[in-house]
């Protein structure tokens, strides 16, 4: 037939098709006929990474940033194996990215050939769904539902393993509109399913006296238009809301309404409220344990409404009274319109008291911290970064420990999209890699990797890409020589034998950005921490601006692990009681 | 499953035997991604059966034994939804009245001295010879669990056996309506 094009081509061109402008990958011999038509062409750019678990957050950055899909390409084998991390990230923080992995030639399969692995089996519960394609007249419809599947529902990775062969081999294109996916395979959610549940909520949170908004990372995924109604609705209510570590930015962290991030190391005052409150709605979150606390306390005396696309994280922890299950944008805007129709208005005295009473909880001011002497503070670096960044365009990426808290407490975001953090698997290494995604999606934009001194050395071979690339990432490490949340909690919990949690022999992180011809900064004291910042901002190249901080600050207020909501612990002075510590212990 | 603090309070009903159906497209790694689930999040699956039941529609029909609390297996359910090649799953005890069976096939050690019995007790079970080119003694049995499990309790008593069972499947019992 002369319609017939190779399989590697049939990749570039479903890709070209599903709007794909950037592609983050490494080459290698499995996937070498599809890098060389990468060649030949102009329409899709790649971004060569230098290991391929950066490829995979850069990706994840530059999906949670843009709201597209991230698209990966590497090789079989190692290459694969190399991103499950990623993969599995991706499916906890619920990211669309589809990766495409190479494989041996099918011939070869099962003779345990070079760099062949039973990838499908590895990633198998790490995505959402996989496939190994066989014939090369299906790589199209495949990459269609790949795309789909990505996108729709409660979003997560999605892997197509090819083989060789099949890249090689010659067959038909068929177009994005001429696949039919069985609706089995999607997840439809039906406006009107949920009609009743929905008018019972809204009724129930007419009701409230003391009510609470749980925010989750659900309306994020939503699209703007969603975070737009959720805070529209919340301020017809006129609640109080509180943010997941994902759904930060949903609403305002200057809006009156808000009381900032709950849970583990959330604000007081809103796990105060998420306790005492009596009717609790939460919107795209799921419940996750550094959020509940000890769930036999969590919230007793509340009725739960839970609006979540996923009917898996209904009851699968804390047992509600409301489910609803859908997209949020529709169901909010639903509720908005019945509220609206009902003409609904909370009891102003009781709402009054129940503010009266959080604002109470907000004087304990519980991010207060001992800003003394020109040692800088973590905390006060943090601060220093989002006063002199507020007023310009900013992407925050974060690794995982203390500095990810401390920038959750301290940088205020205004807009959904503008944070990238791994939540669910809470992955170190992730922020560099997922601020160059960010930076690639936004190139004029500001994009500040918040790291700590052990977490930017998992992925900091991503210097050469970020250099090669001309893209100006900042990377502020907040150093202080130690795996600061690991130490932190043998601090609490292991009598303060810190096991392995120094970081010895770290390299000069100056001469280090500087031997990729990147720029280093170094801030010692709080005299030059503005300096630094400030050169940082104007600086159009990639930086490293290594801060020293005070090397055992804690992270608080925090609720230990076996603990309430009501049960914050605001600073070391304060003892979690034995029994719940003893238990507490044996969790994460 | 081990006791913790995260433990959800509420779980207080019984532990119960469920039986599931799980209707499935049949394409490559499909059961891998059902029996996955069930290692991966920690649930039993007591049997498990698996054939392809309409040809034209490629569709196989996946029956799991499991048992746990109805919060748990109510979460098994939603787990097994998330798969993207399942069509539908159904509870059966949840459906009302089901219907089930299980074959067992059961090579069975004749001599002089028990033939008569194994022979009563197979005829009283209707356990059926199946006739094979060696002439050995293996009976199918079919019919519900719990009368494999007497079977087989009986046989044991007279003679060695060697036995090799299906693990029910099941079918809902509800009348449909028939005139399509």
């Amino acid at each position: 037939m002369n319609n017939e094009i190779t399989g590697a081509e049939i990749v570039l061109k479903s890709l070209a098709e599903q709007g794909v402008e950037v592609v983050f990958g490494y080459p290698g011999g499995a996937v070498l006929p599809i890098y060389d038509t990468l060649f030949k062409q102009n329409s899709i750019k790649h971004v060569l990474v230098r290991q391929e678990g950066g490829a995979i957050h850069a990706a994840e950055g530059y999906a949670r940033s843009t709201g597209k899909t991230g698209v990966v390409l590497v090789t079989s084998g190692p290459g694969a194996t190399n991103v499950v991390t990623g993969l599995t990230d991706a499916m906890m923080d619920s990211v669309p990215i589809v990766c495409i992995t190479g494989q041996v030639p099918q011939h070869l399969i099962g003779s345990d050939a070079f760099q062949e692995c039973d990838t499908t089996g590895i990633t198998r519960p790490c995505t959402k769904h996989n496939y190994l394609v066989k014939d090369v007249n299906k790589l199209s419809s495949v990459f269609h539902e790949a795309f789909t599947i990505a996108q729709n529902g409660r979003p997560g990775p999605v892997l197509i393993d090819i083989p060789k062969d099949v890249q090689f081999a010659s067959g038909t294109y068929e177009e994005k509109n001429k696949i039919i996916i069985p609706s089995h395979r999607l997840f439809e959610p039906s406006p009107d399913f949920e009609k009743n549940k929905i008018e019972e909520a809204v009724e129930l949170i007419s009701k409230a006296k003391k009510p609470i908004f749980y925010i989750g990372g659900g309306c994020i995924n939503s699209g703007p238009k969603a975070s737009k109604l959720v805070r529209e609705f919340i301020n017809m209510v006129g609640s109080p809301v509180t943010m997941t570590l994902m759904g930060l930015g949903v609403v305002g962290s200057s809006d009156k309404n808000s009381l900032g991030m709950l849970g583990m190391h959330g604000m007081y005052e809103a796990n105060m409220a998420m306790h005492e409150c009596d009717v609790m709605i939460n919107i795209g979150a799921r419940f996750d344990d550094r959020v509940t606390g000890r769930l036999d306390a969590f919230s007793p005396n509340s009725k739960k409404i839970h609006i979540d696309i996923d009917e898996s994280n209904i009851n699968k922890t804390i047992n509600v009274d409301v489910p609803i299950i859908g997209d949020v944008k529709q169901v909010v805007e639903k509720m908005i319109l019945i509220w609206k129709d009902k003409k609904y208005k909370i009891h102003t005295d009781s709402l009054k008291l129940w503010w009266d009473k959080i604002n109470k909880w907000k004087e304990v001011d519980c991010l207060n911290y001992n800003n003394e002497g020109k040692q800088i503070k973590p905390q006060y670096a943090v601060q220093r970064l989002y006063e002199l960044t507020k007023n310009t365009k900013t992407f925050i990426t974060t690794e995982v420990g203390q500095h990810q808290m401390w920038a959750a407490q301290f940088y205020k975001f205004e807009e959904p999209n503008r944070w990238l953090t791994s939540g669910g698997l809470g992955t170190m290494g992730y922020g560099f890699p997922a601020a160059i995604g960010a930076q690639v999606g936004h190139p004029d934009a500001l994009v500040v990797d918040i790291a700590g001194d052990a977490s930017i050395l998992m992925n900091i071979q991503e210097m050469s890409t970020a250099v090669q690339y001309r893209l100006p990432v900042k990377i502020f490490i907040l150093n202080n020589e130690y795996m600061g949340m690991v130490r932190q909690w043998q601090e609490l919990l292991h009598g303060g034998r810190y096991s392995e949690s120094y970081t010895d022999s770290l390299p000069d992180f100056v001469k280090l950005a500087e031997s990729y011809k990147a720029v280093g900064l170094r801030a010692k004291t709080t005299d030059d921490l503005d300096n630094v910042i400030n050169q940082m901002i104007e600086t159009k190249n990639t930086v490293i601006a290594d801060i020293w901080v005070t090397k055992e600050e804690n992270c608080f207020p925090m609720i230990q692990s076996g603990s309430a909501h009501n049960e914050m612990m605001l600073s070391k002075d304060q003892k979690q009681d034995k029994k719940s510590a003893e238990k507490g212990k044996i969790l994460v | 499953m081990n006791k913790s603090v995260y433990a959800s309070p509420d779980q207080v009903s019984e532990t119960k035997r469920h039986i599931l159906t799980v209707l499935v497209d049949n394409e490559p790694g499909v059961l891998a991604r059902v029996i996955g689930m069930f290692s991966g999040r920690g649930y039993n699956i007591d049997s498990l059966n698996v054939a392809e039941v309409s040809n034209d529609e490629n569709i196989s029909r996946i029956t799991i034994v499991t048992h746990g609390t109805s919060e748990v297996v109510s979460q098994i359910e939603k787990q097994l939804l998330r798969i993207v090649p399942v069509h539908s799953v159904t509870n059966l005890d949840q459906e009302g009245s089901s219907v089930e069976a299980e074959v067992a096939l059961i090579y069975i050690y004749i001599s002089e001295t028990n033939k008569k019995k194994v022979y009563q007790l197979c005829d009283l079970y209707r356990a059926r010879k199946i006739e094979n080119e060696n002439n050995t003694t293996i009976f199918e049995i079919a019919g519900a669990s719990e009368r494999v499990n007497r079977f087989i309790k009986e046989i044991n008593e007279i003679t060695k056996v060697e036995i090799v069972r299906s693990g029910p499947v099941a079918i809902s019992s509800i009348k449909k309506n028939e005139e399509e």
